[in-house]
């Protein structure tokens, strides 16, 4: 709680204090609890560890502002996550199309069941509807299929695809999709290969 | 017999599902794999309805009823004089109710929690025993589940009623919602993240939103429930257990404040269904 207040502080100053101070006071007194009590009662499982109940300063903002923040805000911490990307030395952003299915299709990691070093996958068919083939597909996100045939493939569209696999909030702050390259949990050469799922001409995405 | 049959039909049905998938992923067209989902859902529900009938939950209210009844514990004493807020031995249309406040204990508690104060302060066993392993596996269905069948069964056609009757009450609301909507972790999830909107699947299972009434209620009722996958009779304390682990969270206690507020919000905002008893889950 307290660290995830200073971080705000400094990323974001003024602003961001005048949001964390506008909510009603109880409000704030049952969040405060919350945290407390979520603090003393979870314990470390795994590779799970207590650190996953702080907050970054995102975080307090999407929560404290039921996912809606304030626009000014919204632009500079977008832009905040924009800035911490890190592209491929190479400058090639897209891989292997199937090597990138199987990365959509396995749902594994980061839970306290999953083993620590093993590469996790994306999950990416909870939520979204990806290849013709795969019926089971989720849709909390928008539908991917034909992603590249729609809209392209060329560097800008590359580029776009990369950085919201990435750092899905450096586009939309409050994304209900994780940052999958900035939490450490897909490698740069996985989300080449979903890029390459997504836009490349010969993936059946785009067929 | 009939009993088992059901029960060897379930299990099937659990292994059987991953063939459609397989089915669909080998060569069919998008259409075929999609009518063959619809006959798939279909079947599903007849399957549904026919369990209901006879319902492998059934098996674990009868075992918690005989444990209910049991002298048991160091303290050989039963259970019949836990008071689950409707007062010493009252256990229609406890279950109902719950989470509420206790003025025993000064704090407020879910039905399971309740369950195992009993079992504690009447019987004598040790909190940390029951706690050492709380979730149903293939050998083993650890009693405080059977109990809940039980006392769960014993509330079934009453209308859901958990009150907000005082400050303690009115907190673990507030403070179940604050936890649901706390957004941490990896992934950046809360439970409203995946349970927050209308209509939503990851992959196919449908998500209740778990903020409105009616879709609350839809994931509320027909817990504590026998779940197809893995055929295990599980509770509440599961299931949001399993959701944290979902999340990338690290493990809740089992038991704790966090689960009891945050079941008394979601309970609170599925008041007024009317309970069909332990169900069956996929
Ligand atoms: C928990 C849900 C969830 C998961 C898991 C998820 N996404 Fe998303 N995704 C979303 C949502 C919601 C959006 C829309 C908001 C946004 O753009 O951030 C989205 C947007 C996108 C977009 C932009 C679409 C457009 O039309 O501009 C791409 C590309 C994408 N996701 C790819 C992926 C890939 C690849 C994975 C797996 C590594 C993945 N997503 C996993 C929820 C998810
Ligand atoms: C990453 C996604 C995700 C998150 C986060 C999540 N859940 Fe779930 N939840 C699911 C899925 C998927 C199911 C359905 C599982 C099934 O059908 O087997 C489910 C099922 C449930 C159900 C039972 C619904 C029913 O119809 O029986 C409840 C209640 C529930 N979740 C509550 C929560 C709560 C409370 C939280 C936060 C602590 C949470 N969930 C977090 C994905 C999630």
């Amino acid at each position: 709680m307290k660290t995830a207040s200073h971080k705000i502080i400094s990323l974001t100053g003024a602003a961001a204090i005048a949001l964390l101070t506008a909510v009603p006071g109880q409000a704030q007194d049952a969040r405060a609890t919350a945290i407390a009590i979520m603090k003393r009662d979870f314990h470390a499982k795994g590779i799970a560890g207590m650190d996953r109940l702080d907050q970054d300063a995102l975080q307090v903002v999407c929560t404290r502002s039921d996912n809606k923040p304030p626009k000014d805000i919204a632009v500079r911490l977008e832009k905040d996550q924009a800035e911490s990307v890190k592209y491929p030395a190479d400058g090639k952003l897209m891989g292997d199309w199937r090597a990138g299915e199987k990365i959509a299709q396995s749902g594994h990691g980061m839970t306290w069941k999953d083993k620590p070093g093993k590469p996790s996958g994306g999950g990416c068919y909870n939520c979204h509807r990806i290849g013709p083939k795969e019926i089971s597909y989720g849709n909390v996100g928008p539908s991917l299929y034909r992603l590249g045939k729609t809209r392209g493939d060329g560097p800008e569209m590359q580029k776009y695809v990369y950085t919201k696999i990435y750092d899905s909030k450096a586009t939309t702050l409050c994304s209900a999709m994780p940052r999958f390259g900035h939490s450490g949990a897909l490698t740069e050469a996985q989300i080449k290969d979903l890029v390459a799922l997504l836009l490349d001409p010969r993936s059946p995405v785009n067929q | 017999m009939k009993r088992a049959f059901i029960l060897g039909a379930a299990a099937l049905l659990a292994a059987g599902m991953p063939l459609q998938y397989v089915l669909a992923q080998s060569g069919k067209s998008a259409e075929n794999a999609a009518a063959a989902k619809s006959k798939q859902a279909a079947e599903f529900a007849q399957f549904h309805d026919e369990l209901e009938q006879d319902n492998p939950a059934e098996l674990f209210e009868m075992k918690g009823k005989e444990l209910w009844q049991a002298k048991r514990g160091p303290k050989h004493a039963s259970l019949e004089r836990c008071d689950l807020g409707l007062g010493p031995g009252v256990v229609k249309g406890a279950y109902v109710q719950l989470p509420r406040y206790f003025a025993d204990v000064g704090r407020v508690m879910d039905a399971e929690r309740r369950i195992v104060y009993c079992m504690v302060t009447l019987q004598g066993f040790k909190k940390a025993d029951l706690a050492k392993q709380p979730f149903s596996t293939p050998d083993r269905t650890p009693d405080p589940v059977s109990l809940v069948a039980y006392v769960a069964a014993k509330s079934r056609s009453v209308k859901s009623a958990t009150p907000q009757n005082n400050a303690q009450e009115r907190e673990a609301y507030a403070v179940g919602r604050e936890i649901f909507n706390y957004r941490a972790g990896p992934y950046d999830f809360s439970c409203a993240t995946c349970h927050g909107q209308m209509g939503k699947r990851i992959r196919r299972q449908d998500l209740p939103d778990l903020a409105s009434k009616q879709q609350a209620i839809n994931g509320y009722q027909g817990w504590p429930g026998y779940r197809l996958t893995g055929g295990l009779m599980h509770t509440l304390q599961w299931r949001m257990n399993d959701c944290f682990r979902q999340q990338r969270f690290p493990e809740p206690g089992y038991l704790s404040e966090t689960i009891t507020d945050l079941l008394t919000y979601l309970a609170v905002n599925a008041n007024g269904h009317v309970y069909t008893g332990p169900g069956i889950k996929r």
